[in-house]
C-alpha cells in the first residue's frame, strides 16, 4: 500500500458509514407509506422519531466522501461529477426533499409529505447506486463530461446496483426500527418490523444474487476481479463478499430469534461488506485508463489532508459516541413525566457598571482606530482583535441592561 | 503600466493561460444556477454562525436569573435553529455536488489546492450537526448546566466551519500556494500556505461574521417588533426583541469599519474589481466617488452624483492616491460593470441605513434609558431584517461577479472551469422547483412553531391574568 491509496480507504469508510447510517433514513419512509392495519400509525411515526436526532449527522458522511475525493483525486472527482451529473443531481434533489420530510414531519404527519419522503427515499439510493454501477462498468472516462450522459448510468449493471441499494436501505431500516421499538418496549411494533425485516432481508439477498448474475453477463472483468482473480489484493476483497453473505444470513437468524441489538450490527456489517468488496475490486483502475495512484494529488497534499482528518477524527469519535450513546440509550425517547426545573439557585444579573461600559467603549475606539489606520501587520490584527472583543462584550453589556425592564 | 497589469494578477503564475476552453453554450445558466444555490444557502449560514450564540445567551440569562421567559424563548428558538440548520445541511450538500457538476474543470485542476479547507469544514459541520441535535433534543433530559455546555461546540464549529469556506473563497480572490508548469499543470501545491497565509482571509471572514450577526439580529428582532407594534409588550416579547436588537445595533455600525478594511484589501490586490465596484474607467489620481447612475460602455457614468476625491480617500485613505481604472485591462478581462456596481452600492446603501437605524436606537437608549416610543422605529426594524438579507446577497454578488471573468483570479477563467455536459438548463429548472418546495416548507414549519401556544405561566404573565387557577 502507498500513501496515494490511503484516501481511497477513507472514501470507502465514509461510503460505508453513509450507507449503514443514512441508508436507514431512506428506508424508513418506504415502510411509512406501505403500512396498513393496527400498528400503521405507530409505523408512520417511528421512523421519524428514531431518525430525527441523527439524520443530519448521518448526511455529513456524504460530504466527507466528496471532500476527500476532490482533494486527493481531483481529476476523478471532476470526471465522475461531470459525466454522471444527472443521477448525482437527482440524488441531491432527493436528499433535499427527504430533509423537507424531516423538517415537516416533526410537526405534521401529512400524507403528501410522507409520499414525497418515500419517493425521495427510493430516488436517492437508486441514483447513488447507478453512479457506482457506472464506475463499475468503466463508463466514466477521465476528463470533463467525456462519457455518455444517459448510457453511462442507464444500463443493466447500474440499474441493478441502484435497485440493490434501495432494497438494502429498506432492509436496514426494518432492523434498526425493530431494535428501537423493542428498546421502547413496543412489542407489537417490533414484531411488525421483524416480519418486514425477514421478508426484505430475503429479497435483498436475492437482489444481491441477481446483481452478481448481471455483473457476470455485462461486466465480466469486474466480476472476475471480485470473485475469481488470484490477485492478492482482490483476494482480500473476496473475503468481504463472503463476509456479506455470512453477515446477511446471521441477521436473518438474529431477527428470527428476536435478538435485536446484535441484529442491528449484523445488518450493518452485511451492508458494509458489500461496499468494501466493491471498493477493493475497483482497483487498480478507478476510471478507464486512470489508476488510483496516477489520479492522486501530491504527497504534500495527501499528508495535509490526513493530518486534518486525523485531528477531525479525534474530535469526531467522542462526539459521535455521545450522540449515539444518548440515542441508543433511549435518552431522547418521549418523557413520561417532565422533570422539574432543577439546578443551582439563580444569582440574578446585577447592574452593569458605568466603568465597564466606558472601558469597552475605549477598547472599541482604540481597536477601531488601529484597524482603520494600518494597512497590514501586527497593528492591524491587534486592532481587529481589540475591536471584535469590544463589540462582543458591548453586546453582552447592552443586552444585560436591555433585558431588565424599567422599574425592575 | 506593466506593473499595474501584473498587479491585476494576470501573469503572476507563469506562461499565461494554459487551461483548455470548454464548449458550453449555457455558461451563464450554470453561473445563475450556482448563484441561486448560494443565495439560498448563505442566509441559512448566517443563522448557523450567529443564531446558536443568541439562543445560548438566552438560556444563560434564564439560568442566571431563574426567570421563566428567558428559557421559554431559548426553547422556542432552538426549534427554529434546528429547522434552519436542516435546510442549511441539504442546501450545503447541494453546493458541494455543484462544485463537481457545474465546475469540473476548476475542481480537476485545483481540488487538491483548497480541498484541505473543505476537509476541516466537513469535520466542523459534523461536530455542529451532532451537538445541535444533542442540544435541541436533550432539553429536560440532562441537567441545565450540562445542557448549556452542549451548545458551546455548536457556536465554535459554526465559526470554524464557515471560516474554512471563506478561506477557499479568499484563495479564489487572491490565489497562491501553487505554480503552473510549462505543460499547464498545477504543481508544487502548498495547501496550508494557499489557505491560511492569505491576506484576504481575515477581512472577508470578519466582514461575513458581522453580516451574519446583522442579518440574524435584525431578522429576529423584526419578527418581535411586529408583535410590539401589535401591542404584545410583556417580558417575553420584549426580551425576544431587545436581545437580537442589541446584537444587530452594535454589529451594524461596526460593519462600516470592517467593510472599509475589506474594500482596502480589494483595492490592494484586485484593482480591477475595485474599479468595477466604482465604474472607474480611467486610471485617476484623486479619483471621485460616484453614487447611483449607470455605467455606459464608453466608460462614463450617466446620471451619477460625483463626490470629488472620495474614492481615493476611501480606498487608500489618501485623497490624492491613484486608483487604477478599467482601461488597464482588455475588455474581456473586465466583469459586467453595472451588475457589480449596483450590487456594491446596494450593499453599502443598506449597510449605512442599518447603521443609522442602530445609531437611533443607541442614542435613545443612552440618553433616555428607554426604547424608542414611535412606531416608525419598530416598522423600520421589521424592514431591517429583509433589507439585511438583501445587503448580504448584494455583497456576495459584488465579490463573486466582481471576480469575473475569473474563477481563480487572474489564473483560470470561468469558461475554462465549467462542465462540458448538456442539459444544465433542465437541472437548473429542477433545482428551482425543489427549492420552492423547500422554502415553502421551511416557512410553513416556522409559522407552526410561532403559533404553538406559550407555556401557561408565560402566557399568563403576558396577558396579566392571575395564575392561581381560580380566575
Amino acid at each position: 500500500m502507498e500513501l496515494a491509496d490511503v484516501p481511497a480507504i477513507l472514501i470507502l469508510i465514509g461510503l460505508i458509514a453513509y450507507a449503514i447510517l443514512a441508508g436507514a433514513d431512506f428506508g424508513a419512509p418506504i415502510w411509512a407509506v406501505t403500512a396498513r392495519g393496527e400498528t400503521s400509525e405507530k409505523i408512520k411515526d417511528s421512523g421519524h422519531r428514531s431518525m430525527a436526532p441523527v439524520w443530519e449527522a448521518n448526511h455529513v458522511w456524504l460530504i466527507f466522501v466528496l471532500v476527500i475525493c476532490w482533494t486527493a483525486y481531483p481529476e476523478v472527482f471532476g470526471a465522475i461529477f461531470s459525466t454522471l451529473w444527472i443521477p448525482l443531481l437527482l440524488a441531491c434533489l432527493g436528499i433535499i426533499l427527504r430533509a423537507v420530510g424531516y423538517v415537516a414531519g416533526g410537526v405534521s404527519g401529512r400524507p403528501a409529505i410522507r409520499y414525497m419522503a418515500a419517493a425521495s427515499s427510493i430516488l436517492v439510493p437508486f441514483a447513488l447506486g447507478t453512479v457506482i454501477g457506472a464506475i463499475v462498468e468503466g463508463d466514466v472516462p477521465p476528463g470533463n463530461a467525456q462519457g455518455d450522459l444517459f448510457g453511462s448510468w442507464l444500463a443493466p449493471v447500474p440499474i441493478t446496483i441502484g435497485l440493490l441499494f434501495v432494497a438494502l436501505s429498506a432492509y436496514l431500516a426494518t432492523v434498526y426500527l425493530a431494535a428501537d421499538a423493542d428498546r421502547r418496549g413496543e412489542n407489537d411494533l417490533a414484531e411488525d418490523f421483524r416480519a418486514r425485516g425477514l421478508l426484505s432481508g430475503v429479497a435483498t439477498g436475492l437482489m444481491a444474487a441477481i446483481g452478481l448474475l448481471v455483473l457476470h453477463a455485462e461486466s465480466r472483468e469486474f466480476f472476475d476481479a471480485m470473485l475469481v482473480s488470484g490477485d492478492r489484493g482482490h483476494e482480500v476483497g473476496r473475503l468481504f463478499v463472503y463476509g456479506s453473505a455470512i453477515a446477511g444470513t446471521a441477521t436473518l437468524w438474529l431477527l428470527g430469534t428476536r435478538r435485536y441489538p446484535p441484529a442491528r450490527f449484523a445488518a450493518a456489517a452485511a451492508a458494509a461488506c458489500v461496499i468494501a468488496g466493491w471498493g477493493i475490486a475497483q482497483q487498480p483502475e478507478l476510471l478507464p485508463g486512470l489508476t488510483i495512484r496516477e489520479a492522486a494529488a501530491s504527497n504534500e497534499v495527501i499528508i495535509g489532508l490526513l493530518i486534518a482528518v486525523g485531528l477531525g477524527i479525534l474530535l469526531l469519535i467522542p462526539s459521535l459516541t455521545l450522540l449515539y450513546g444518548l440515542v441508543l440509550g433511549g435518552r431522547f425517547d418521549p418523557l413520561d413525566v417532565p422533570p422539574a426545573e432543577g439546578g443551582a439557585a439563580a444569582r440574578g444579573l446585577g447592574p452593569v457598571r458605568r466603568r465597564a461600559a466606558l472601558a469597552v467603549l475605549a477598547v472599541a475606539a482604540l481597536g477601531g482606530a488601529m484597524l482603520f489606520l494600518s494597512d497590514s501587520g501586527v497593528t492591524l490584527y491587534v486592532g481587529l482583535a481589540l475591536f471584535v472583543a469590544a463589540v462582543a462584550s458591548g453586546v453582552v453589556l447592552l443586552a444585560r441592561t436591555l433585558v431588565v425592564p424599567a422599574g425592575d | 503600466m506593466l506593473d499595474l497589469v501584473a498587479a491585476a494578477g494576470e501573469f503572476v503564475f507563469g506562461p499565461g493561460n494554459s487551461f483548455p476552453d470548454v464548449n458550453q453554450d449555457y455558461l451563464l445558466e450554470a453561473r445563475q444556477m450556482q448563484a441561486m444555490s448560494f443565495a439560498m444557502h448563505i442566509p441559512l449560514v448566517c443563522f448557523g454562525i450567529a443564531f446558536p450564540s443568541l439562543v445560548i445567551f438566552m438560556e444563560w440569562l434564564g439560568l442566571r436569573t431563574g426567570k421563566a421567559h428567558f428559557s421559554a424563548i431559548a426553547r422556542r428558538w432552538s426549534k427554529v435553529m434546528i429547522t434552519l440548520f436542516a435546510a442549511g445541511v441539504v442546501t450545503g450538500t447541494l453546493l458541494s455536488f455543484e462544485l463537481g457538476m457545474l465546475w469540473p474543470g476548476f475542481m480537476s485542476a485545483f481540488g487538491d489546492v483548497f480541498g484541505l479547507a473543505f476537509g476541516l469544514e466537513g469535520f466542523s459541520f459534523f461536530i455542529e450537526a451532532i451537538f445541535i441535535s444533542i442540544y435541541v433534543y436533550s432539553w429536560d433530559r440532562i441537567s441545565p448546566q450540562r445542557h448549556i455546555l452542549t451548545g458551546i461546540p455548536v457556536i465554535v464549529t459554526g465559526i470554524t466551519g464557515s471560516m474554512m469556506v471563506i478561506a477557499v473563497n479568499a484563495w479564489m480572490n487572491n490565489p497562491s500556494g501553487f505554480s503552473i508548469d510549462q505543460a499547464g499543470e498545477v504543481v508544487d501545491v502548498k495547501p496550508f500556505e494557499a489557505l491560511f497565509a492569505n491576506g484576504h482571509l481575515w477581512p472577508q471572514l470578519t466582514h461575513m461574521y458581522f453580516a451574519a450577526y446583522i442579518v440574524v439580529g435584525f431578522t429576529i428582532a423584526g419578527i418581535y417588533a411586529y408583535s410590539w407594534v401589535r401591542g404584545r409588550r410583556g417580558d417575553y416579547f420584549r426580551t425576544a426583541m431587545v436581545v437580537p436588537l442589541a446584537v444587530a445595533c452594535l454589529a451594524a455600525p461596526g460593519q462600516l469599519l470592517i467593510g472599509d478594511w475589506a474594500a482596502r484589501t480589494v483595492a490592494d490586490d484586485q484593482p480591477i474589481k475595485l474599479a468595477s465596484f466604482e465604474g472607474l474607467y480611467k486610471t485617476t489620481k484623486g479619483a471621485p466617488e460616484t453614487i447611483l447612475g449607470w455605467y455606459e460602455p464608453d466608460g462614463e457614468i450617466e446620471y451619477g452624483i460625483e463626490i470629488p476625491k472620495l474614492l481615493s480617500l476611501l480606498a487608500y485613505h489618501d485623497p490624492d492616491a491613484t486608483v487604477q481604472g478599467l482601461e488597464t485591462v482588455p475588455e474581456e478581462d473586465r466583469p459586467p460593470i453595472n451588475i457589480v456596481r449596483i450590487a456594491f452600492q446596494t450593499m453599502v446603501g443598506i449597510g449605512t441605513g442599518l447603521a443609522a437605524l442602530s445609531a437611533w436606537f443607541l442614542f435613545v437608549w443612552f440618553r433616555r434609558r428607554k426604547l424608542p416610543d414611535t412606531r416608525w422605529f419598530y416598522r423600520a426594524v421589521m424592514l431591517a431584517g429583509p433589507a439585511a438579507v438583501v445587503a448580504l446577497i448584494a455583497g456576495w454578488v459584488t465579490t463573486e461577479v466582481g471576480r469575473q471573468p475569473w474563477v481563480v483570479y487572474g489564473v483560470m477563467r470561468t469558461e475554462q472551469a465549467v462542465t462540458g455536459a448538456d442539459g444544465i438548463v433542465v437541472g437548473f429548472a429542477a433545482l428551482f422547483a425543489v427549492y420552492v418546495v423547500l422554502i415553502a416548507t421551511v416557512f410553513w414549519v416556522l409559522r407552526k412553531i410561532a403559533r404553538q401556544p406559550l407555556p401557561p405561566e408565560i402566557a399568563a404573565m403576558e396577558t396579566g391574568e392571575v395564575t392561581d387557577g381560580t380566575g
